[in-house]
């Protein structure tokens, strides 16, 4: 897959403050690529700096192998999705999707040079061929502030996808929507890139939603880009624990890397798949609440006292304290507060991070904020 | 950085110049002439003789001042009653209060001139029941019924906008607390309305400590305020450019000065609610 | 509570009294046959006949009207664009810009009719230049003091509106002189609507900046109507004044009727 989009060492400073920090980034043709990260990451600045509504302090952007970093964004074959739409107030639905089409210049006929506007029929059979495509059909003379969440959501979705942009940037388009609306529309999105083949460039603070919809996730944090991977690298190979943490919730304790394949925490040793790093390193080790077994005391590789358990639904949550350690676990067996309990592992359930690394990162992090 | 702020901010450039020509120079001309002689050259002569007007202007002061306290007693329990009222007649009683300020205040003013004169209605009126003339036209106090018939709008209506923003649920809630009407009064309607009180007061002071018309045409020749001394300066047979000059800076800095002292009064009110 | 209700309406009743009595003495002497304003002598027409007669009072409406229509519309194009470029202005430069803006609106308005008549006076005589007392300087005036009312009024309805609306005409492929004409001004439209309005009905009204302005050839309503009132007001003032009356009422009433079924409209 060919790279569409290139970002080269970006920095961007906002009054004398930098909120991204030389970034690299590559984006394939019609992937869909998320930004992942708390708020302040510099997601959103990056996602402006493709769209053209922020400018570059130094490094290049180019766009199909061209530098377009002068390039305003009504010149871009770009389009937005906005936080909360930004919908115009004074424009019905059908209005809102055709704004872009009235704009918009084509050339008479293939190849010609002569450029001319839309027709009318023409525009009108495209703005509902994408309003069927979002499901808002009959919606055409609705007024903006008659739609619900959703549905503004999907007139911003046809709006931006009626111009066939090369690239579609959405800037947490579904912060706004509650839960399950969320889900439904996850689902609706991702058949929408597979179906347009458009290039997808989503900005998210929710891992799950990354995880789901995503080709690639891009993990961000204080201005740089701390990981790029499938969301499967992502979720199973954390480069540390910041990731680790930021993906899901996850067990992170100080350990020592005695020697390759073997690590000391919570007072003994553990195999582990782990290897590479020097004699007797301090690291962190990451393990998943869903990967920590409760067996009876005997049979555990270290023991604990069950602080307390949650139900939450598909599983409980529970929290047992050992080997001076707070521990979760996600298990779908009950088990009474006060009882001590066992907890087993294997091999590859164990993650080992860097701390040397995610100590700098953490620290740089903090000047960011 | 963001594009297109520069950009942006040009469009103002028509207007800055406006504000420049039109508003800063003239009152540089007014500073200039208040420290000038008429033949240009330097003089505090002006600004000394404002001292011998001292008597007109502190019955300015207090003419305006009753007034504004008179439009604040009126217009507080009306504005609240309204802000009370259903919808849809808050709409009506704010449209009859806006109504008469539609008509040319000259004939409003000039309108009370009949009404009070000793040969107007009020006087034949009294005169069935064998009362009067009373001497009403010509005295202070037609002065100062003049400013607040022409004022109390300005009171009402921002006393109004604070008090339409006090939501109904949070007087339930103090009255919900134990608080009794007195309590939930002045510990919730009055500092919420405070904003407005102090829009309100200056919305009346300002024009009514600088009148001339009311003084002239309800106060006659005897009650001559601020306003009428400046204007004799320019207009009248006064005619002297610099010393009304220095009258109205006096008016400026008096005005800036209430202004200065009614913020710093609404400030401390308002860390007063946030402890 | 019966009893509560009984003491807030005879209140409001109470008030509105002492607001409507001269306009209603106003208006009912406007058909009085003589011209005394305390007695009664008969009812008549001729005072609303003569009004139309009245070459003084018809031509100084006449330039009233033209003045603010003239004033307003260059105040409200000049203070929109303001508006615009204020709002997009770092903190420093905006507080400044705002604060002298206050200005006129806080001075009291015989200062600001003293300064423009420096100002005038001092082009005139200091810079040789011909302007005349007179129709231009009242428009210069006029526009002058509604320019900050436009401001006023436009300047919130720019802080409301979502600013990625602006960035969303971009994206669609407007260049900004368009973003600005197709997206931004629609959605200000409201305040710039309310800011011509007041700009227009402020400089209908106003007496004292226009009376330190004027020259004696040309004059507007209310400058008529002070002269007048130095002498003995006609009774046609009182007609053309309850004609105006009539017509604002009938205006805000029906504006407010419209609001009204608007907002029952919008609320579902």
């Amino acid at each position: 897959m060919e790279n569409l989009i290139v970002l080269r060492d970006i920095a961007v400073d906002f009054d004398g403050e930098r909120v991204l920090n030389s970034i690299n980034l590559e984006i394939r043709d019609k992937e869909f690529i998320t930004l992942l990260g708390p708020s302040g990451c510099g997601k959103t600045t990056t996602l402006r700096i493709i769209g053209g509504f922020v400018e570059a302090t130094a490094g290049d952007i180019f766009f199909d192998g061209v530098r377009i970093n002068d390039l305003p964004p009504y010149r871009r074959q770009v389009n937005t999705v906005f936080q909360r739409y930004a919908l115009f107030p004074h424009l019905n639905v059908f209005e809102n999707v055709e704004f872009g089409l009235k704009i918009k210049r084509v050339p008479e006929s293939e190849g010609s040079a002569n450029l001319i506007k839309i027709p009318e029929a023409e525009r009108r059979t495209m703005v509902k061929e994408m309003l069927e495509l979002v499901g808002l059909k009959g919606f055409e003379r609705r007024n903006i502030n008659q739609l619900s969440g959703g549905q503004q959501q999907r007139v911003a979705i046809a709006r931006a996808l009626v111009c066939h942009p090369r690239v579609l940037l959405l800037d947490e388009p579904l912060g706004a929507l509650d839960l399950k609306l969320r889900k439904e529309m996850q689902i609706e999105l991702k058949r929408i890139q597979q179906s347009t083949g458009i290039t997808f460039v989503y900005v998210t603070h929710d891992q799950e939603e990354a995880l789901t919809m995503s080709d690639r996730v891009v993990v961000m944090q204080g201005g740089n880009i701390l990981q790029i991977g499938t969301p499967q690298d992502i979720y199973n190979e954390p480069i540390n624990a910041f990731v680790a943490d930021f993906i899901g919730e996850s067990n992170i304790v100080e350990g020592v890397m005695r020697r390759d394949y073997y690590v000391e925490f919570a007072g003994r040793g553990f195999d582990c798949v782990d290897f590479g790093f020097d004699p007797d390193q301090r690291v962190d080790v990451v393990i998943r609440p869903e990967d920590i077994d409760i067996v009876p005391a005997e049979e555990g590789m270290w023991t604990g006292v069950v602080e307390s358990v949650v139900f939450k639904g598909v599983h409980y949550e529970i929290a047992v304290e050992g080997c001076g350690h707070h521990w979760i676990i996600h298990s779908t067996d009950y088990c009474e507060p006060g009882t001590f309990v066992g907890m087993k592992l294997t091999p590859d359930d164990i993650h080992i991070m860097d701390r040397e690394l995610a100590e700098e990162q953490e620290a740089e992090g903090a000047d960011e904020a | 950085m963001k594009r297109n702020h520069a950009e942006t901010v040009l469009t103002s450039v028509p207007y800055l110049i406006w504000m420049v020509v039109f508003t800063v120079i003239p009152l540089l001309l007014v500073t200039y002439f208040a420290f000038t002689d008429e033949t240009g050259a330097l003089t505090m002569a002006n600004l000394s003789a404002v001292r011998e007007y001292v008597a007109v202007i502190f019955r300015s002061i207090w003419l305006a001042f009753i007034a504004t306290v008179l439009c604040l007693l009126i217009a507080y329990p009306l504005a609240y009653i309204i802000s009370r009222a259903p919808q849809r007649r808050q709409r009506t009683y704010l449209l009859l209060v806006m109504l008469p300020m539609w008509i040319n205040f000259l004939l409003r003013t000039y309108a009370w001139m009949t009404l009070l004169e000793n040969t107007g209605i009020i006087n034949r009126l009294l005169g069935i029941f064998g009362i009067g003339p009373l001497a009403m036209i010509n005295t202070q106090g037609a002065v100062v019924l003049g400013m607040v018939y022409n004022y109390l709008p300005f009171m009402i209506l921002p006393l109004y906008s604070v008090m339409t923003k006090i939501e109904n649920g949070l007087i339930e809630a103090a009255q919900d607390l134990g608080a009794p009407r007195s309590t939930v009064f002045s510990s919730v309607v009055l500092p919420l309305s405070m904003p407005g009180v102090m829009t309100g007061i200056t919305m009346v002071f300002v024009p009514a400590v600088s009148t001339f018309i009311i003084s002239r045409m309800l106060g006659g020749g005897s009650n001559m305020m601020i306003g009428d001394l400046i204007e004799l300066q320019f207009l009248g047979n006064a005619y002297n450019p610099n010393l009304g000059a220095a009258i109205s800076l006096g008016l400026m800095i008096l005005i800036l000065f209430c202004m200065s002292m009614l913020n710093q009064l609404n400030e401390e009110d308002k860390e007063g609610m946030i402890i | 509570m019966k009893k509560r209700s009984w003491v807030n309406t005879g209140y409001i009743g109470l008030v509105m009294a002492f607001l409507y009595a001269p306009i209603v003495v106003m208006a009912v002497f406007s058909f009085n046959e003589s011209k005394s304003r305390a007695l009664w002598t008969g009812f008549t027409l001729d005072w609303y006949k003569k009004l139309f007669t009245n070459e003084v009072i018809l031509s100084s409406l006449g330039h009233t009207l033209l003045i603010a229509i003239i004033s307003a519309v260059i105040a409200t194009v000049i203070g929109t664009l303001a508006a615009i470029g204020i709002n997009a202005m770092g903190r420093w430069m905006k507080s400044l810009v705002l604060n002298t803006t206050y200005m006129p609106i806080i001075n009291p308005e015989i200062v600001t009719g003293v300064s423009l008549m420096l100002l005038f006076v001092f082009i005139r005589d200091r810079m040789g230049i011909p302007l005349e007392m007179g129709f231009l300087t009242l428009i210069l005036a006029h526009i002058t003091f509604s320019i900050p009312y436009v401001i006023l009024n436009v300047i919130p309805k720019l802080r409301q509106m979502d600013k990625n609306i602006y960035d969303a005409a971009l994206d669609l492929g407007c260049n900004p002189a368009m973003a600005f004409l197709k997206v931004v001004i629609p959605e200000i439209m409201p305040g710039v609507i309310s800011g011509f309005l007041m700009a227009f009905t402020f400089s209908l009204d106003d007496f004292i900046i226009s009376y330190f302005v004027s020259g004696p050839t040309f004059s507007t309503l209310p400058i008529t109507i002070y002269a007048m009132t130095r002498k003995k007001v006609s009774p046609e003032i009182n007609a053309l004044s309850t004609i105006v009356f009539l017509v604002v009422l009938g205006v805000l009433t029906l504006s407010n009727y419209v609001e009204a079924k608007r907002e029952a409209k919008t609320s579902y």
